[in-house]
């Protein structure tokens, strides 16, 4: 339980420190944010002014620590103010639009990804010598070190534009009815490119994690134990290595959730697929500054809750952290 | 010390590979200059600073002329000057050809002078980024090690909350309010999203070897704490300071071309990424233009692929579990 409150703690506070870094960013450009940000912008009407100093809380005179109270206030609300490419649209239902796009492909593919990469990861380990098993984890080490949006463009050049197999972007066809199964349908077949594209990459990442941590602990001792008893081989493989090699690879899901995150969101941008990344994108391309924060804000708490439940899975897996110990 | 640990990274297929690979891309982007067939950017600044002298030039003559006749003289001047720069351009958009063996893109510029030019940024941006990010995570995890208590506590737990915030998120909105000159920017923005893993990485190790027992007898002998890390400690985190270098420098010239392909970058260099958006911009895929768009994600792949290569050697040297059997 006190492990749980620490966790839950140290959630709120990089919750805190995401707003911060959200909060101060715009005022660190030296001179008044909202006029520097108009500079690079052309033809800017004023109520658009307004809205960016409205956004900024930069439409008071009021001191800058009351400014972040409220700013802080307002974001814990889902308040963050007014976009500024779809004035007079409010950010949070730009973003609520968006959303569940992201949702969906980033949960599929990291659950693909992280499946495919462990079972992977387990077999290379075991069956070292195979030629087929040292191939496999350099196919991947290669694929990882390629820019995801990069494989992105090589698979719409191959498989829409070549073959046209696949559609060029979006994520659904816009002549069916919303809603109905051809569209759910339509809405599998323009994912399925960019899926591909995310869970190839990111099999790499699980594959080298669990194949190393599995060849240390086939190293171990009680490996050894377990041979010589003559247990079953299947039975070393999953319960006594593969369970306990699992562990650092969830431990590490912190960091590489953070990673795979920022990858799918280049990739989305890529296949112009509407979610998060292709918002964040639009964002960036049209100077929308308040859309742009949120949509920063928005992916660091989704990422931060994904660790912190990782590290409740953690509590479950682990005996040494569910009792305390160390 | 340090050499025995490139003798042993020269002994390994794997690193031996891969640092091979990297000389060689090192040698190309040191070399750029002598081996590109043309200029990477052919005169575009000169048709530019044509255009705008003529644009001063009606302003003085303003006085007695009715405007329209302005405006038209205006256009003419334009127009004839930058049709007698274009005659001596590339063609535009052109297929690969005995004169262009990768094309040429939409400016006009020679695409196999552009990525041969581009590896300068793209390879300089990650490995001053990696040897940036390295000083200072050494710094920080030997501060956290050897003095421990409050400022330990204080260095993990802003290592710890750093560590979730996710990185390319955080690049693209910094990216997006600094005004983006030649390349520092960049690379302070990258070092900024990722010095907390190397950093929690190097204390843990500064930790355990505190307490080993030759570091342990040498302070009980009085050494020096300046003796201690730098002639006990340092030497024996050879591996993991290399490995963790290779690690942020592959990052960073990932993150870079991501960047600029988005448009946060400085979109004026010629660097891998720039090719890549100037690509994109363009259409290259919809045209089939292979030839744009293919060569410079290679490349980085590549690179990529050396630095994978040589942790690859590195892991095993410090692992003897790794190695073959």
């Amino acid at each position: 339980m006190k492990h749980f409150a620490r966790k839950l703690a140290m959630l709120l506070f990089t919750l805190l420190v995401s707003m911060t870094i959200n909060f101060f960013l715009p005022r660190l450009i030296p001179g008044d944010p909202a006029q520097a940000l108009i500079g690079r912008m052309e033809g800017v009407e004023p109520e658009k002014l307004e809205s960016i100093r409205a956004a900024f809380g930069l439409d008071t005179q009021d001191p800058l620590i009351v400014q972040y109270g409220k700013y802080l206030l307002n974001t814990m609300r889902g308040d963050f103010g007014i976009s500024l490419s779809r004035f007079p649209m409010p950010v949070s239902s730009v973003i609520a639009v968006a959303f569940p796009w992201t949702i969906g492909l980033m949960g599929l593919c990291t659950i693909f990804g992280f499946v495919i990469g462990t079972t992977l990861g387990i077999w290379a380990a075991w069956r070292r010598q195979h030629k087929l098993a040292s191939f496999t984890v350099g196919f991947f080490t290669f694929i990882r070190s390629f820019p995801y949006f990069w494989l992105g463009l090589c698979l719409i050049y191959v498989f829409a534009f070549k073959l046209r197999v696949f559609p060029l972007g979006g994520a659904y066809s816009i002549d069916e009815v919303r809603g109905s199964s051809s569209w759910w349908l339509s809405v599998l077949k323009y994912g399925a490119l960019p899926a591909f594209t995310i869970t190839l990459s990111s099999i790499g990442e699980w594959l080298l994690m669990m194949r190393n941590n599995m060849i240390n602990v086939l190293a171990e001792d009680y490996i050894t134990l377990a041979m010589a008893k003559g247990l079953p081989m299947r039975r070393i493989k999953y319960m006594y290595a593969a369970r306990n090699a699992v562990l650092p690879s969830v431990t590490g899901f912190a960091m590489q959730f953070g990673f795979i995150v920022g990858g799918g969101l280049i990739t989305e941008m890529v296949f112009a697929y509407p979610g998060m990344g292709y918002m964040l994108y639009q964002a960036v391309n049209a100077k929308d500054y308040p859309l742009m924060q949120a949509i920063f804000l928005i992916i660091a708490a989704s990422v931060l809750v994904a660790n912190f439940i990782a590290d409740i899975v953690i509590m479950f897996l682990d005996p040494r952290v569910r009792d305390g110990s160390k | 010390m340090i050499r025995d640990f490139f003798k042993t990274l020269v002994e390994n297929h794997k690193s031996l590979a891969g640092l091979m690979i990297l000389a060689a891309l090192v040698l190309m982007a040191v070399f750029a200059p002598l081996i590109t067939p043309y200029p990477p950017k052919a005169d575009r600044t000169e048709e530019s600073a044509l255009i705008e002298e003529n644009r001063t030039d009606p302003e003085t003559l303003s006085v007695d002329t009715p405007s329209e006749d302005i405006e038209k003289s205006v256009y003419t001047v334009t127009t004839t000057q930058k049709w007698e720069k274009t005659i001596e351009y590339f063609p535009l958009r052109a297929r690969p050809s005995r004169e262009h063996p990768l094309g040429t893109n939409h400016a006009g510029n020679d695409l196999l002078s552009q990525l041969i030019m581009g590896s300068r940024i793209s390879i300089f941006v990650g490995l001053a980024t990696g040897l940036f990010v390295i000083v200072v995570s050494l710094t920080l995890a030997l501060l956290a090690g050897y003095l421990g208590g409050v400022v330990d506590d204080i260095i993990n737990f802003f290592t710890n909350v750093f560590l979730v915030i996710p990185g390319l998120p955080l690049m693209i909105v910094i990216g997006t309010y600094i005004p983006m000159r030649g390349i520092l920017p960049i690379i302070v923005i990258l070092a900024f999203t990722s010095w907390p893993y190397p950093t929690r990485l190097l204390r843990s190790q500064v930790l355990t070897l505190k307490n080993r027992d030759f570091v342990v007898a040498s302070r009980v002998m009085g050494e020096r704490t300046s003796f201690i890390i730098f002639r006990e400690i340092l030497p024996n985190m050879i591996s993991i300071v290399m490995s963790q270098f290779f690690f942020v420098s592959l990052s960073a010239i990932l993150s870079e071309a991501t960047l600029e392909f988005i448009g946060v970058g400085n979109i004026t260099v010629v660097s891998w990424g720039t090719i890549l958006y100037w690509a994109q911009a363009n259409g290259a895929i919809l045209r089939g233009a292979w030839w744009w768009f293919l060569p410079p994600g290679l490349l980085i792949a590549l690179t990529g692929t050396a630095f994978v290569l040589i942790n690859f050697g590195i892991d095993e040297i410090s692992n003897p579990r790794l190695r073959k059997r």
